[in-house]
């Protein structure tokens, strides 16, 4: 017996693009409004870790027992830096912002001169140090927002150059949504933005691009098939989105898979970044289906196909020809 | 020619066959098959840049001084013995230091950021600085205003010890504001002891001392002192002295000949802490450009941490011209702008001395000994980025990158049996040769192996498994509208070639940008993202498709395939 999932399946995908448009809408509003809320009340649109604010962070392991709060009341209570719960039960992560003219090793040493002289606490492990100078952290925003950049205007010219245009200009469409939605859900749940994290954030646009290409490619394969040009878009694309479904289900629950073991056993180093891949994935199935292939259509609907492009270009060619005779 | 089976097992058996080699060869040298990371294994990342707060250094100035920091930097890290440190420049005006397991961090940031400048000046009696001392009162008032001097006196009175407040009142002032009061001749004032007298009665003492430091801010510091050409001061007033020295203004008004510069350490004198300040001359006569050598012992007499140094030929003729006619005069040694030690001359010296440290331990010493070896940075380097990793959270990260690791890879093992069957085997098997190749590809390209990487590495065997489901679902479809098996799995192999090339080429793509314009951990992500691309490839459509050709070859047309 075969076991074959999502055999000759016949959703009317495109038919309930309508429904998808309003759900990513929603979404992405949602996205939008927590980065607003994250903008008044933490005074950026996402939570930026050190590596761009510049500045120090400092994982300690306490003895069994220890609070946080026994920790904050060691660093200065109310003034003390944000302190965070890390992983295991008595790991904390400490987090001092860059100070003018203070060097970071004065910082750290600070931090556990304060931790040791606490009666509280005791015997303790620092089992991280990581100081970013303010400059650097500029730095790095901005090779971020360039590599994202220039990775899309690589791949739109790939694209184009192996498809056509418009299915290049569908599939950064669905990687920008792909890439927003992300983003609002980082703000939403305050995701600390760090090198990982962004890395994470690439990854997910070669994620995303796999899976609309997989699509593609279906659709660019009945396309080219006699009759393919002639067929009604709408059918033509839920077809092609058909037949790749037992693929993409397949991959997709095999990478979560993966993901989910790394999420459940791989330590809370990685944590947040495998939950912005696990999103990514999620995300990236959905909008190869729902936004890439509708974006496709709509496209086509606006602008014509190529060749229906091609057959005007031939046509006024022509005329122009025709009225280049007599002179 | 690459396609008749027996070729096709020969070019895998030697794909396998140097990748194994690479991985051996590894784990000869250095005890594990690939190189971890310092995320992985603990240890020290830093990122240096020239300190030039004023911007006075040209681009180039700042790249020919990182270079010679480089070479000087490595030396020093050669004689700290650790394994395979990294000293690189990075674009232009850089230096990236890796050390991996280290456990001071102290210490190795002492030896690597250390700028190891050492000079040796003349110490001048104080009487030629005397004159100048109102002239530096006046203008840090000038400078900072009489108010905002008051402010730090009465900081100081509240809480003596902390000088950190201190200074950043001092910091917080702005240096463009008008003096509130027109600056005050100090002659004028010492002669005005009545209203000196009035203010006694009328201020607290906490006002009187800010009131003092407000009209003698620096000279009110001082103490005198019995070694000749040096003053005390109390430790606590030491960070804010010192940052009155660090004004323009005040080293303005100093002789052009003379400079002020403090011991680096302080002196306990009858159960309080004083900190000497020297009065030297502006140039030294000597500096460490002309070591040779230099080593550490101990002196049994005194009990104390002693560095023995050896001059250059032209360095000991010189230096025992100047002892030669400075004897019973002092002389300052001085680390980094910091004066050492400052003992009196018994006799005349020639190219051997030796620098006595006090009551440092020996490793202080030691490493002393070994940064005035190596020579001092050309310019002071300033540490732009620190990552540090203690080797218990490595090891954790290990173990629980590496259990994730596994479990992983069993459920893409047990789904991919599960819904191929004996394709589902022939797919571990690829998958296994693909695994094998990564690990391979990483240790021939000396690539290290960091967190994020095993998570790129992980996403990119995920890749290495869509590549497979493409060709096994095509080939089912394949099968399904009625072809035979060898044809289907032609078929399906040549079908699904377009969307595993473009699909692979378009996240190849990514992964480069990553790696051109990411630093660190996100490098570390991009490589092993782009070796896992390449060897997924290979093996989705090399591999498995050779072990298919194997499978296939004693089949007859009209058999199943177990699909």
């Amino acid at each position: 017996m075969k076991f074959w999932i999502f055999r000759n399946a016949r959703f009317p995908f495109l038919e309930w693009r309508k429904k998808a448009y309003v759900f990513s809408a929603v979404v992405l509003s949602i996205g939008v409004l927590a980065m607003l809320a994250n903008v008044i009340l933490i005074g950026n649109w996402q939570s930026y870790g050190v590596d761009f604010t510049g500045g120090t962070r400092i994982l300690v392991e306490l003895p069994e027992g220890v609070t946080e709060a026994e920790l904050r009341e060691a660093l200065g209570g109310a003034d003390a830096p944000p302190v965070s719960r890390f992983g295991a039960e008595n790991e904390f992560t400490i987090r001092a912002p860059a100070e003018e003219g203070v060097a970071a090793e004065v910082v750290a040493t600070r931090i556990r001169d304060q931790i040791a002289a606490s009666p509280a606490i005791g015997e303790f492990e620092v089992l991280q140090t990581e100081f970013v100078g303010p400059t650097i952290g500029a730095e790095l925003q901005q090779q971020a927002l360039l590599a994202i950049l220039i990775s899309f205007f690589a791949t739109l010219i790939y694209l184009a150059f192996r498809f056509e245009f418009r299915f290049g200009l569908a599939s950064i469409i669905a990687t920008v949504h792909d890439i927003l939605l992300t983003l609002g859900f980082l703000a939403l749940f305050r995701v600390e933005i760090s090198l990982p994290t962004v890395a994470a954030v690439l990854t997910i646009i070669g994620y995303s691009l796999n899976d609309t290409i997989v699509v593609f490619d279906r659709i660019r394969e009945n396309l080219n098939k006699k009759g393919g040009r002639r067929e009604n878009p709408v059918s033509l694309i839920n077809r092609s989105i058909n037949e790749v479904l037992p693929r993409t289900v397949l991959t997709s629950g095999t990478t979560l898979a993966v993901l989910l073991a790394l999420l459940i056993l791989g330590g809370a180093v990685i944590r947040d970044f495998t939950i912005v891949l696990i999103l990514g994935v999620v995300i990236g199935t959905y909008s190869s289906i729902f936004v890439a292939s509708p974006a496709l259509l709509e496209i086509q609907k606006r602008f014509g196909t190529k060749e229906e492009a091609d057959r005007k270009k031939r046509q006024s060619s022509r005329k122009k020809k025709k009225e280049a005779i007599p002179v | 020619m690459f396609s008749s089976i027996r070729v096709r097992i020969v070019l895998i058996l030697a794909v396998i066959g140097f990748s194994g080699w690479y991985l051996y060869s590894n784990y000869q040298q250095s005890g594990s098959i690939v190189k971890l990371g310092l995320d992985l294994q603990g240890g020290m990342h830093l990122v240096l840049e020239v300190d030039d707060p004023e911007g006075t250094m040209s681009l180039e100035a700042r790249s020919d001084a990182i270079d010679r920091s480089e070479r000087i930097i490595r030396n020093r890290i050669d004689e700290l013995g650790v394994e395979e440190p990294i000293v690189q420049k990075v674009g232009q005006d850089r230096l990236i230091v890796e050390l991996a397991g280290v456990d001071d961090e102290e210490r190795a940031r002492e030896l690597v950021g250390q700028t190891a400048m050492l000079e040796w000046k003349l110490v001048r009696p104080i009487s030629q600085v005397q004159a100048a001392l109102s002239r530096i009162d006046r203008a840090i008032v000038a400078t900072l205003g009489a108010d905002s001097l008051r402010a730090i006196g009465r900081a100081i009175e509240v809480s003596p010890a902390e000088s950190d407040e201190v200074a950043d009142l001092l910091f917080r002032t702005d240096p463009d504001q008008e003096p509130a009061e027109p600056p005050v001749d100090p002659d004028t004032v010492v002669d005005d002891e009545e209203a000196e007298a009035v203010l006694q009665e009328l201020e607290a003492e906490a006002d009187l001392a800010a009131e003092e430091l407000a009209l003698r801010p620096f000279t009110s510091l001082l103490l005198t002192s019995e070694g000749d050409g040096e003053f005390l001061l109390l430790n606590e007033d030491f960070a804010l002295a010192r940052s009155f020295l660090e004004i323009p203004e005040v080293q303005a008004v100093l002789p052009r000949e003379i400079s002020l510069q403090f011991h680096w350490e302080p002196v306990a004198i009858g159960g309080r802490l004083y900190r000497a300040l020297y009065v030297l001359d502006r140039n030294p006569f000597i500096t460490g450009e002309m070591l040779e050598d230099a080593s550490a012992t101990r002196d049994q007499q005194f009990n104390q941490a002693i560095v023995q140094f050896q001059l250059s030929r032209a360095g000991g003729r010189l230096f025992g011209d100047v002892t030669g006619r400075h004897i019973g005069d002092r002389i300052a040694i001085l680390l980094d702008n910091e004066v050492v030690s400052a003992p009196v001359v018994r006799s005349r010296i020639g190219a051997r001395g030796q620098i006595e440290l006090g009551q440092q331990d020996m490793e202080e010493a030691r490493d002393l000994a070994l940064v005035l070896r190596a020579g001092a940075l050309p310019a002071p380097l300033r540490i732009m980025e620190e990552r540090t990793v203690g080797p218990s959270l490595g090891q954790d990260s290990i173990d629980q990158g590496m259990r994730a690791g596994l479990i992983g890879l069993v459920l893409i093992v047990l789904i991919m049996i599960a819904y191929y069957r004996f394709t589902g085997v022939l797919a571990v098997l690829a998958l296994s040769v693909y695994v094998m190749l990564v690990l391979g590809g990483l240790a021939a390209l000396n690539a290290t192996l960091t967190l994020p990487g095993i998570a790129g590495l992980i996403l990119s065997i995920g890749m290495a498994v869509d590549a497979n489901v493409l060709i096994f679902e095509r080939i089912r479809e394949e099968l399904a509208e009625g072809r035979a098996v060898r044809t289907a799995v032609d078929e399906g192999f040549g079908h699904a070639l377009s969307a595993i090339v473009d699909a692979n080429i378009t996240t190849l793509i990514t992964a480069l940008i990553l790696f051109q314009f990411g630093t660190g951990p996100v490098r570390g992500f991009a490589v092993t993202l782009s070796i896992g691309i390449i060897a997924s490839f290979f093996t989705a459509l090399y591999v498995t498709r050779s072990l298919y050709l194997v499978y296939l070859r004693g089949k007859k047309a009209q058999d199943t395939l177990s699909i």
